[in-house]
């Protein structure tokens, strides 16, 4: 017992513990629409381009958060509008950007000698959330909490058919940009803890995970959620009491339960 | 009244025309089948009426406050996960302006729409795990529901079996002639469309009729459908 509350004596920890639940929440609500979209590979383009970001951020001494935030979204709205209309080259230009963004990331680094270890960035640190992030996070996660909420029809419309939502005369480029712009912030918030090459595991795994079990978008919904959160916490513990990295740890518990909501599938569907 | 208004539209894809210079204009409880063959053009007109494409030139004026839309193919990720019910809700929201959430109303409509196209004992299925006739009237059970006063429908039949068309067919002229409710039909099956259409479009490679059924069934092609129809 001693053991279990011995996590909570330490402020970074509580902080990264209050902020990565919330951004677990943001990217499992946001990794419903994303996956269903088909624009999983997005998560993963958008924080090679926060890597980018944040190293030329580093390399200006300016703060992280001041650059990555705008270049990611605008990358976002960009990506969004590349994968919307021309359907063949969508993944490639993904591809492109980046891994395009994450050399370039990885020249500044090395050649402007920017002290910040690299590490951190590419694999995560629960040792950067700031004050900031805290109040980035939850700004975030009330702002999506509510859009889902609020707007949940309507995202469900636009996710199960755009040209059918358009003809209802739902606005579906704008319900599009708003979630690009989310999908960035989240990154862009994720990734600083769980790091650059893991970020997009938050986003995909819950709504795979739910949707082997679960057989509706409310049940799924809710239920990426409720995933996300055990496996983020049940992670972070893992990881404080066997000293092995946040992020990594995190991503290991997601493939366990993806596995065991995939047995239970193919037993239910029997 | 006119409801719908087109004036030498133009539509097509990435710079290439596909169909050119259709004007029409439909009333208030018309009943209009549009005919032709595969690939003239006919679901590209249906995209440009809802607006989904916009046309190189000419106007489309439309006066309807809900349009229920069926299109051609709905192709979904595999594993999607929803209801039956979800979908057929989802087609209420035409009729949202501000109210973000279904009313009882709404679960009243989608039930009655479930039950005209006989998928009540299926409305908490999984959408995926049905067959692709009754998919088929799921979609069209939410056209239903979206439709206030005009319904796009894309090849409405296609897939279902022959007792459900015949219901499908008239559960349309139903909603056409009791709830004055707008259709546009794309069909190849011109013997029904002659049948219950009030109206008749036949987009061809060079040309293209509009008119009354009575018109379309003196021009050539009208005759030569109606022909090869009852010899073939
Ligand atoms: N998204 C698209 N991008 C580019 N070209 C397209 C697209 N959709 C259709 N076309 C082209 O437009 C032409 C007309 O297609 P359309 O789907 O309107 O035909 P249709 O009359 O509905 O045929 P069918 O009876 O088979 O449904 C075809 O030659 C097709 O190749
Ligand atoms: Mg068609």
């Amino acid at each position: 017992m001693d053991n279990l509350l011995s996590v909570f004596s330490y402020s970074f920890m509580v902080n990264a513990l209050i902020a990565g639940a919330l951004i677990s929440v943001c990217a499992a609500l946001l990794g419903v629409i994303l996956v269903l979209k088909r624009y999983s590979m997005i998560g993963d383009g958008l924080s090679h381009v926060g890597f980018g970001a944040m190293s030329i951020a580093a390399a200006l001494g300016l703060s992280p958060l001041s650059i990555a935030i705008p270049v990611v979204t605008i990358s976002a709205l960009l990506l969004m509008r590349i994968s919307i209309n021309s359907k063949i080259k969508g993944d490639a230009a993904i591809g492109l950007i980046s891994t395009g963004a994450l050399a370039f990331g990885i020249i500044i680094v090395s050649v402007a000698g920017v002290n910040t270890d690299l590490n951190s960035y590419l694999f995560g640190s629960i040792l950067s959330l700031s004050d900031t992030d805290m109040a980035l996070s939850v700004v975030l996660c009330a702002v999506v909490v509510l859009m889902y909420i609020v707007l949940y029809n309507k995202i469900f419309a636009i996710t199960f058919d755009e040209s059918f939502a358009s003809a209802s005369g739902i606005k579906t480029g704008i319900y599009n940009s708003v979630i690009a712009v989310l999908s960035a912030v989240t990154i862009v918030l994720g990734m600083r803890m769980m790091g650059a090459l893991l970020i997009s595991a938050l986003i995909i795994f819950p709504a795979l995970t739910a949707m082997r079990v679960f057989k509706t978008f409310k049940t799924v919904s809710v239920f990426s959620v409720i995933i996300a959160l055990v496996c983020f916490f049940a992670g972070m513990m893992i990881s404080f009491w066997l000293s092995t990295p946040a992020g990594a740890t995190v991503v290991a518990v997601n493939i366990i339960v993806f596995i065991v909501f995939s047995i239970i599938g193919f037993i239910k569907t029997r | 009244m006119s409801l719908l208004k087109c004036e030498n539209v133009t539509l097509g894809y990435e710079g290439k025309e596909i169909v050119s210079n259709i004007s029409f204009e439909l009333n208030k409880g018309d009943y209009l089948c549009i005919v032709g063959e595969n690939g003239s053009g006919k679901s590209t007109l249906m995209k440009g009426i809802l607006g989904l494409i916009k046309p190189y030139n000419g106007k489309i004026e439309i006066q309807s406050g809900g349009v229920g839309y069926l299109p051609q193919q709905t192709i979904l990720q595999k594993d999607f996960p929803v209801s039956v019910n979800e979908v057929i809700l989802s087609g209420c929201l035409v009729k949202h302006r501000f109210n973000p959430f279904y009313t009882a109303g709404d679960r009243k409509a989608a039930d009655e729409a479930a039950k005209k196209l006989e998928l009540y004992d299926l409305k908490k299925k999984c959408y995926q795990e049905l067959s692709g006739g009754q998919q088929q009237r799921v979609l069209l059970a939410r056209a239903l529901c979206a439709a206030g006063e005009l319904l796009i429908l894309d090849e409405p039949a296609a897939g279902l079996d022959p007792i459900i068309t015949n219901e499908l067919y008239d559960i349309i002229d139903n909603l056409n002639k009791n709830d004055d409710i707008t259709v546009i039909m794309v069909s190849h099956d011109i013997k029904a469309a002659i049948k219950y259409a009030s109206h008749i479009m036949h987009i061809g490679v060079s040309s293209c009729f509009f008119g009354t059924k009575e018109q379309y069934l003196t021009t050539e092609s009208g005759k030569s459908f109606l022909g090869g129809d009852t010899n073939g």
